[in-house]
């Protein structure tokens, strides 16, 4: 086992009188992809957020290598549900982003750029617009964008949650074998179940308002991972105990709105 | 016809160009039928006649130079400050509270009515006209752009931290190239307002220009004269407001997409 890359200790979240993420504690070890699941409301975006660095904890800390993240930055690459290409850039000047802002040479940024590009299947495309691309392709160029600026983590905030299924599928194939070629630390936040022990080195289930870690399962499915693992009983047995696990707390959730 | 139905470029032109005609239809019918007396109102023939006097004897091209060369001068000042200072407003929100406020009482004042104001200091001389136009056109811009710059996408801007761009980046790759295409729309806007300003300013003291050749007509009675020097205004109008169209066009493709 690799050393503890992530250790996210005590950080909760209050926004003004209502809790929204308990004190958590969470270690993350290098090269680990994390899939953390839970109903919607359970915080599990905020957690995410303040590992971004987009949000700030009322109490604990994050360490990032040892050190206190304090804002956002490049060492942690981030891909969100909704789309945030920039509109004015080409694909190409998208994934060259970050790496301008580096001050890396033209031609270097073009280099990766278009060796990005090519990992997730956009070669033709470097030069469209955005909105010229399907919802899809623009994950998939987000997922470039965040990969090319070379972050020691990949953070991502249901990244194919606006995606229709078949997209969705594939999409997960996709980053799954990004990841197996890469080994990038990866936190992932979904409510697709599926999609959390399809992807994930190790499930983290969130409860119900104010969210702190039920549940922590380490998933026992060998790489590579063909699509065919979700049939095996492996796969159905995490995934009838997190569908009970999530269930639950989705019900909390529900009598807490409702109360 | 079904409402909010697209109409083809075509019928849009013929259409556009039928108004047109049905409007100079109803003023020939009405003057030279006789309904309305010369004194008040002249034919369109009498109306091209002296505007070609106007033209090729009097020297009107020159009041139209000078007209056109205060429009643009006092626009131009006016965005040059307007500008810095709406993006900064827009971007930093304590640049904001400080201006805002001044500015939203300031662009209620009215600009024609400075106008003596403006003679006492400035005098009849061009800055005076400048002053008009400026007064007119630069407390609109300011607010306007600072909207734009303040309503940029949250989500693009966190995608920009997480890509590791620094403040000053933000404002330079983020907040001005997506405020870009709004920004040039307003500015094409507040030029048409421009145009009304000028004519005022030249109404009152001034010795050329096409608002002067209007307050001379008016003496000598020569509606025919003044109806000229409307369309003139009219028509340079909308050339550069088809004009702008056409570089907004040109520099802003993306924004054209989806729409």
């Amino acid at each position: 086992m690799m050393g503890t890359i992530l250790s996210i200790r005590g950080v909760e979240r209050r926004f003004d009188t209502t809790l929204a993420l308990q004190a958590t504690d969470l270690d993350v070890d290098e090269n680990a992809f994390i899939t953390i699941l839970g109903p919607s409301g359970c915080g599990k975006s905020t957690l995410l957020r303040i590992v971004a660095g987009l949000d700030r904890q009322t109490a604990g800390e994050v360490l990032l290598d040892g050190r206190r993240i304090e804002g956002p930055g490049a060492d942690r690459g981030m891909v969100f549900q909704s789309y945030t290409l920039f509109p004015w850039l080409t694909v190409l000047d998208n994934v060259c982003f970050g790496l301008r802002e580096r001050g890396l040479p033209r031609e270097q940024q073009l280099d990766i750029a278009h060796g990005f590009l090519n990992k997730v299947g956009l070669k033709g495309f470097a030069n469209h617009f955005p909105k010229q691309l399907s919802g899809g392709m623009q994950q998939r160029t987000a997922l470039a964008r965040a990969l090319a600026n070379n972050p020691r983590m990949l953070l991502m905030d249901e990244p194919f949650g606006a995606l229709d299924h078949q997209t969705r599928e594939l999409m997960q194939e996709l980053l799954l074998g990004i990841w197996e070629a890469e080994r990038k630390t990866v936190l992932f936040v979904t409510h697709d179940i599926d999609e959390a022990v399809f992807m994930g080195s190790r499930v983290v289930v969130m409860s119900a308002r104010p969210g702190r870690i039920k549940l922590d399962r380490e998933v026992p499915l060998a790489h590579p991972r063909h699509y065919s693992v979700k049939t095996t009983p492996a796969f159905s047995a995490l995934k009838s105990e997190l569908t009970e696990a999530v269930r639950t707390e989705v019900l909390a959730a529900q009598a807490l709105s409702q109360s | 016809m079904k409402p909010l139905q697209p109409v083809s470029a075509s019928a849009r032109l013929v259409l556009g160009i039928s108004f047109f005609v049905v409007f100079v239809a109803v003023w020939a019918a009405a003057t030279l039928g006789g309904f309305v007396s010369k004194t008040f109102l002249a034919d369109p023939i009498t109306m091209v006649r002296s505007g070609y006097t106007l033209l090729a004897e009097m020297g009107f091209a020159k009041d139209i130079g000078w007209t056109v060369w205060r429009v643009l001068g006092g626009f131009l000042i006016a965005a040059a400050i307007a500008l810095p200072l709406g993006v900064a407003m827009g971007a930093y929100k304590p640049v904001e509270a400080f201006f805002e406020p001044f500015v939203s009482f300031a662009r209620y004042l009215p600009a024609s009515a400075f106008i003596p104001l403006l003679i006492l200091w400035a005098g009849i001389g061009e800055s005076q006209k400048l002053a008009v136009i400026f007064i007119g056109s630069f407390f609109q811009l300011v607010l306007m752009i600072a909207v734009v710059v303040g309503n940029t996408r949250r989500d693009l801007v966190e995608a920009a931290y997480t890509l590791g761009v620094s403040d000053r980046g933000l404002i330079r790759r983020v907040l001005i190239p997506g405020a870009a295409p709004e920004i040039a729309e307003i500015l094409r806007m507040v030029l048409g307002w421009a145009w009304t300003y000028v004519i005022v300013a030249e109404l009152i003291g001034a010795s050329s220009g096409i608002g002067h050749m209007i307050t001379d007509s008016q003496a000598l009675l020569a509606t025919d004269q003044i109806i000229f020097g409307i369309i003139v205004i009219g028509l340079i109008g909308l050339a550069s407001d088809l004009f702008f169209k056409w570089v907004n066009r040109r520099l802003f493709p993306w924004a054209q997409l989806g729409r």
